[in-house]
């Protein structure tokens, strides 16, 4: 997923991996992730207890907090893939996911009921309807990456069009109606498959992966997508076309937009205009910042990206154990992005390398002193 | 103290991790003189002026200044600001959709009203005292880079600087400029301002300057008065060794050898830029070395840019090797194996924070196509090779470019479009702001290119270089060629009046 030096490797020494470690991209994000481990396990150790169960279907399925957050983090994640490439490379972000995955959702539901809001039998295969909604959420991804890269407006202005108007159009593709899918099957991609205890979206997840894993490696996406994020003009004298690498970065983003959409209304087999993915675009923006990736583009860490999206999930759902108030949620949070935000900053992270190192030249004096 | 000193430094020293940057630096500025502080890149004169506005604080010695304070602790520039030491930097740091007047007296009007009328009074006061052609009301960005650089001057004059600094002012100006610069030196320097004067440019050091101090690795080599130190010995205490490579650099290069019957590598008929230069003809032989020259804005640039399809071109057509291409954009360029190192290291050069590797593979890299990246492996030889053969100084091929100093940067560059083999390679001022060793370095570099059989466009501020290294040069005045010379034609007075016009008149 990132090149060799951003994985973790085994150090020789205990110290020289600690050291590594402090200056890993993926710093921040696993020692955010660890705090919150703490946290729990000092409050409440069952947080980390998975039980094997039956669902009402009498299928056996794995429950407990942690398969939540993995489950629930699965449309972050995926969203965090193609957002880490736009910020990279147009140095903004993408505000409209949210509700550009209405739009994606709508267009599922769409076309699997055809006229008809409350189906005996869906209208198409599954896979007709999710192509359709990859077109679709590419094209609107086209849409906000040609105001970007050709017209050259701010992507948070640009995208600020279909924040506003995303959730209008999803409703009108369905008439204002809400469609219900009875049909379970629907239901799998969103939920369990008969047989397999862990959620599908976990899957379709750990697939995206994959599939951006095997595109950073056999393509130059990375390089371009960073070179023309640091400087757009020395990128066009050396060949690169900045305007497409943009525009192709919108669009990977509005396909992750269609597999997330899709995810979203398969969990539910309906939708709710107004309220699914509502905020996720806030949320997947933090996982990037929390992975240390600069929000004002350039150099990029897909993997410290996708964590940040984990640890996000964590978070929520930490505070939803704690039975903080919904709408308290966001203040918690903001309270929790502060501090990561002050120490992910270059100046603190150099202050902390300063105190590192006078620490253990005081302990190297002090051991000399014993001798 | 001694006496007319203005300011002391003494035993300044400055450590930074792994590294003695300033080890017992002395330094001594006096009242109304001009000093050049000269060095080669690294040898710690940007250190130095950081220690001295308060960048860096100083790890050893004391500062003094005369009247205002002895063993100064200056921790910040606003402190260095305080004490009358102004400075003024390569880039301009003004606010350019502001007014003259307004950039001249930003933060430092008191209370909440201001009285613009006093205030633009006041400023046009001060541009006609200095001769400074601009006016109060004028928006800055309106005036040349010259002209802003002056208001830059004045807004630290009119602060009752007692010392100020100019750090490399002159390396975006044109001859002209230059001129009118020095004159404003000059002027300061009688009313009792001491100067330090940062540059690259030995021909300025000469004409301006009262003394030179020289620093080398973080070192003083000594201080020196103008008369006593002709430029060779100069350059020789820059380097540290006796330096006689630039004289006979010339006698290396084979002119004769070129064919000029052949078929041209790169041939051009009326092209013609969208960004003001005339339609003009233009040819290149393998193994020619030629050069463009002209002022400042006179269209070298802009020539060079339309060849490589930076700059959009409309009407001309183009051959390359008598085959006729049509080049719209850069990367049409690199396929027909012309590579363009810009003028604007910064801004069209480096990709700032990407590593060394990844900014010497871009150029084949985008070459060979966005579906077929080189595995690392295949990088890192890249990169190694072309570290090794420029000699380029870095702590390794992962270290973002922009940690170089710039001659290095300057080298990265040069090795990006060297490992993408071109066969005719366009330089505009690839010695720009990089020490001498390096300059000379890349002028071998050039000729030892023509002498493999590659075609080279040299373009230089420096005529000296220009003549040392190129066969022929193409004269450009106000976007139109106006000549070329060759041979014995070679000669800065022939190239002057050329420029100049001054033919048959």
């Amino acid at each position: 997923m990132t090149e060799s030096n951003n994985t973790i490797g085994s150090g020789k020494s205990f110290k020289g991996f600690v050291g590594r470690l402090v200056q890993n991209q993926l710093f921040i994000p696993i020692a955010a992730l660890l705090v919150l481990v703490i946290f729990n396990l000092a409050a409440d150790p069952s947080f980390f207890k998975i039980t094997l169960d039956q669902n009402s279907a009498g299928d056996p399925v794995l429950s407990g907090y942690l398969i939540t957050i993995v489950d629930y983090a699965s449309e972050l994640a995926i969203l965090a893939i193609g957002m880490t490439l736009v910020t990279a490379a147009s140095g903004g972000q993408d505000i409209s996911v949210g509700a550009t995955i209405a739009i994606a959702g709508s267009v599922v539901l769409r076309v699997l009921c055809g006229t008809d809001s409350r189906p005996e039998k869906m209208q198409a295969p599954i896979i007709v309807a999710f192509l359709i909604c990859v077109i679709v959420s590419a094209l609107f991804g086209a849409f906000n990456g040609a105001l970007v890269a050709f017209f050259k407006i701010q992507p948070m202005v640009a995208t600020l069009i279909l924040f506003t108007a995303g959730r209008s159009i999803a409703a009108w593709i369905n008439n204002n109606e809400l469609p219900i899918i009875s049909d379970p099957s629907f239901g799998y991609y969103g939920n369990f498959i008969p047989g397999i205890p862990l959620p599908t979206p976990v899957f379709i997840a750990a697939l995206c992966m994959v599939v951006i894993a095997l595109v950073l490696k056999f393509t130059n996406l990375r390089l371009y997508a960073q070179a023309v994020g640091i400087n757009p003009s020395s990128s066009r004298l050396n060949g690169i076309n900045p305007q497409m690498i943009k525009f192709l970065t919108f669009v990977i983003l509005g396909v992750c937009v269609a597999v997330a959409g899709f995810i979203k209304v398969s969990r539910l087999s309906t939708i709710n205009y107004s309220v699914v993915a509502k905020d996720i675009e806030m949320d997947v923006i933090l996982a990037v910042a929390l992975g240390g990736n600069a929000l004002s583009g350039g150099k990029f860490n897909m993997t410290a990206s996708i964590l940040g999206a984990y640890v996000i999930q964590f978070l929520t759902t930490t505070l939803l154990k704690f039975k903080v108030d919904s709408a308290a949620i966001s203040a918690y949070k903001a309270v929790v992005v502060i501090i990561l935000v002050v120490l992910s900053a270059p100046f603190v992270r150099k202050k902390i390398g300063e105190l590192r190192k006078k620490i253990t030249a005081r302990k190297v004096k002090a051991a000399k002193e014993g001798v | 103290m001694e006496n007319g000193a203005v300011l002391e430094m003494r035993g300044i020293c400055k450590y930074f991790p792994g590294v003695r940057a300033l080890e017992d630096v002395d330094f001594t500025l006096r009242e109304g003189e001009i000093h050049a502080l000269m060095g080669e890149n690294g040898a710690g004169k940007s250190t130095l002026i950081k220690v001295l506005t308060g960048v860096y604080p100083k790890d050893g010695g004391e500062i003094n200044l005369t009247g205002v304070a002895s063993n100064a602790h200056i921790r910040s520039p606003q402190d260095a600001q305080k004490l009358g030491i102004a400075t003024v930097y390569q880039e301009i740091t003004l606010c350019p959709n502001l007014t003259v007047a307004e950039n001249m007296y930003i933060g430092r009007t008191k209370g909440h009203l201001t009285n613009w009328k006093k205030i633009n009074a006041d400023a046009e006061k001060l541009l006609d005292e200095l001769g400074i052609p601009a006016l109060a009301t004028q928006q800055l960005g309106s005036c040349s880079i010259a002209v802003q650089q002056m208001v830059a001057i004045a807004r630290a004059v009119d602060m009752d600087c007692k010392v100020l600094i100019l750090d490399e002012p002159t390396s975006s100006l044109d001859e002209q400029e230059v001129l009118k610069l020095f004159n404003l030196m000059r002027s300061l320097k009688e009313k009792g301002v001491g100067i330090i004067f940062v540059t690259h440019f030995l021909e300025q050091v000469y004409e301006v300057c009262d003394r030179i101090t020289v620093l080398r690795d973080g070192k003083l080599v000594g201080e020196y008065i103008i008369e006593d130190l002709p430029r060779v010995k100069l350059v020789s205490k820059m380097l540290g060794k006796d330096f006689d490579d630039m004289a006979d650099i010339k006698s290396e290069s084979d002119a004769d050898n070129i064919d000029y019957n052949d078929i041209p590598v790169y041939e051009a008929k009326d092209l013609t830029g969208t960004t003001g230069i005339k339609p003009f003809d233009f040819e290149i032989h393998k193994g020619e070395v030629n050069g463009f020259t002209g002022l400042l804005g006179s269209g070298r640039s802009e020539c060079v840019r339309a060849i490589f399809g930076a700059d959009k071109t409309n009407g001309g057509k183009v051959w390359v090797n008598g085959k006729q291409v049509k080049i719209n954009k850069p990367l049409d360029a690199m396929k027909n194996g012309i590579s363009y190192l810009p003028e604007d290291r910064k801004l069209d050069g480096i990709v700032g924070d990407l590593s060394v590797r990844d900014n010497i593979i871009l150029a084949l890299q985008v070459m060979k196509g966005f579906f077929r990246p080189f595995t690392r492996a295949q990088a890192e030889a890249f990169a190694d090779e072309y570290i090794k053969l420029l000699s380029i100084k870095t702590a390794s091929s992962e270290s973002p470019v922009n940690s170089l100093s710039g001659g290095n940067q300057q080298k990265v560059i040069l090795a990006r479009w060297l490992l993408a083999n071109p066969v005719y390679l366009i330089l505009d001022e690839p010695t720009r702001g990089i020490d001498i060793g390096t300059k000379v370095e890349i002028q071998k570099l050039v000729l030892k290119l023509a002498a493999e059989g590659k075609s080279v466009t040299f373009i230089s501020s420096e005529i000296d270089e220009m003549i040392r290294t190129c066969s022929s040069l193409i004269v450009m005045r106000d976007g139109k060629v106006v000549g070329e010379l060759k041979g014995d034609d070679l000669n800065q007075n022939k190239i002057m009046a050329t420029i100049a016009g001054g033919e048959g008149k």
